[in-house]
């Protein structure tokens, strides 16, 4: 029997390779076949989540109650010391000192990403924007996002906080954070399906104890992960509920 | 458990009112007209029993309300409770909440040095098994628009 693996398609491409070693080294772990199969869009991603085609998963917090609560995932691990923030930039030489400077019909840049642009709309919100009266676009990437800016095709844009971390020094130098959240319980987390379900322990033990041998190590920092911490159900019960109150 | 406020604590000149809180009972409070800016980019974030007794706060609450975690934990919620805030607010609360709903408003909350702090809240009910085991509550920066609204919304509804 084969098994199939999904990453939310947010990662970051440089740690693509990353994700296929560490697929490689949870087959030898778990002694089965596992295809991992990457989605170019979260659309996609959840097509075949809803088919019941994907058995283990990187997900992301906003997927992830949709794949607790219909279609019977449980939580594995999430990476140690990796939360999902978001922030609003602006270019460096934007007259936009601070949120409350944009005003409605406001241009904002910003990718697919769905627990990304949910936190980012609430660090809109106290500028009093909201979907109703900002004009979105939307880019393939954080880069694209970054890119509008110094275009000036947008006067802000939504990132991932790690991923605006990750653009080029270059890029950055010519961008300003305007607002970070700080929300500090909102991760990602590796998640199974109903089909690997009675071999979770087993799996939890070997990933909470990879970054204790060299080989683990290795394919650790592929995924520029420190470690994994264990999740257990009520710890993504209550990040569930509280992307609940983010909702609306 | 909840205790009066003491004037040792209060920041500033202060009025006092003794309010009858929900599930209990009379607490004398002190109040100034000194406002907290809410922190930016950051969530308030508490759960509590089925009875609204904290349970868990996070560090923005603890940093925004002025009490240690050691007195918020086992506190019943309404330890926040401003007077400027109308009953009939929490009445509503309470039954949308037991009614397995998502309740959201815009609060004035009272922190330990008799100061205020506005924000939009939301509480939905921690749903275990089919049955509520609690609520958790989550406090984002309001909009000023609206809180313009409820300033002036709010003392109409005593």
């Amino acid at each position: 029997m084969s098994y199939m693996f999904t990453v939310s398609p947010d990662f970051s491409p440089d740690r693509l390779s990353g994700w296929y070693i560490f697929n490689t080294w949870m087959q030898r772990q778990l002694g089965v076949d596992i295809h991992l199969e990457l989605y170019d869009d979260f659309c996609a991603q959840r097509v075949a989540t809803y088919s019941d085609k994907i058995d283990l998963i990187y997900a992301n917090p906003f997927d992830a109650a949709m794949l607790v609560r219909e279609k019977g995932f449980l939580p594995l691990v999430k990476p140690k010391d990796q939360l999902d923030e978001a922030l609003i930039a602006v270019s460096e030489s934007s007259p936009i000192a601070k949120i409350e400077d944009l005003k409605a019909n406001v241009k904002i840049g910003m990718t697919e990403d769905p627990n990304v642009n949910m936190i980012g709309m609430m660090l809109l919100e106290s500028a009093n924007l909201n979907n109703s009266n900002i004009e979105k676009t939307v880019y393939d990437s954080y880069v694209l996002v970054a890119k509008s800016l110094l275009r000036e095709s947008n006067e802000a844009g939504i990132f991932l906080a790690g991923a605006f971390d990750d653009l080029s020094n270059m890029v950055k130098k010519q961008l300003r954070v305007l607002l970070r959240s700080e929300i500090e319980e909102i991760h990602h987390s590796l998640m199974v399906g109903p089909k690997l379900a009675d071999r979770r322990d087993e799996i939890k033990a070997f990933l909470t104890g990879m970054n204790q041998n060299e080989k683990g190590q290795g394919v650790l920092d592929s995924l520029g992960f420190k470690g994994w911490d264990e999740v257990d159900d009520e710890e993504m019960e209550f990040m569930i509920d509280l992307m609940d109150t983010l909702a609306t | 458990m909840i205790n009066d406020m003491k004037a040792e604590d209060i920041v500033g000149e202060y009025k006092e009112v003794t309010l009858q809180l929900y599930k209990v009972g009379p607490r004398k409070i002190l109040y100034t007209e000194i406002e907290t800016p809410f922190p930016e980019g950051k969530l308030i974030v508490s759960t509590t029993d089925k009875d609204g007794n904290i349970t868990h706060v996070n560090h923005a609450f603890i940093e925004m309300s002025g009490y240690t975690e050691a007195e918020l934990i086992g506190a019943p919620h309404s330890i926040l409770r401003h007077p400027d805030m109308p009953p009939a607010a929490f009445n509503d609360l309470w039954d949308t909440v037991q009614k397995g709903e998502k309740w959201q408003g815009i609060v004035k909350n009272l922190r330990k040095d008799g100061g205020y702090y506005w924000v939009k809240a939301t509480v939905i009910p921690n749903i275990r098994n089919g049955q509520v085991v609690g609520y958790t509550s989550v406090r984002r920066k309001p909009s000023s628009i609206v809180v313009d609204e409820c300033i002036k919304l709010y003392p109409t509804l005593f």
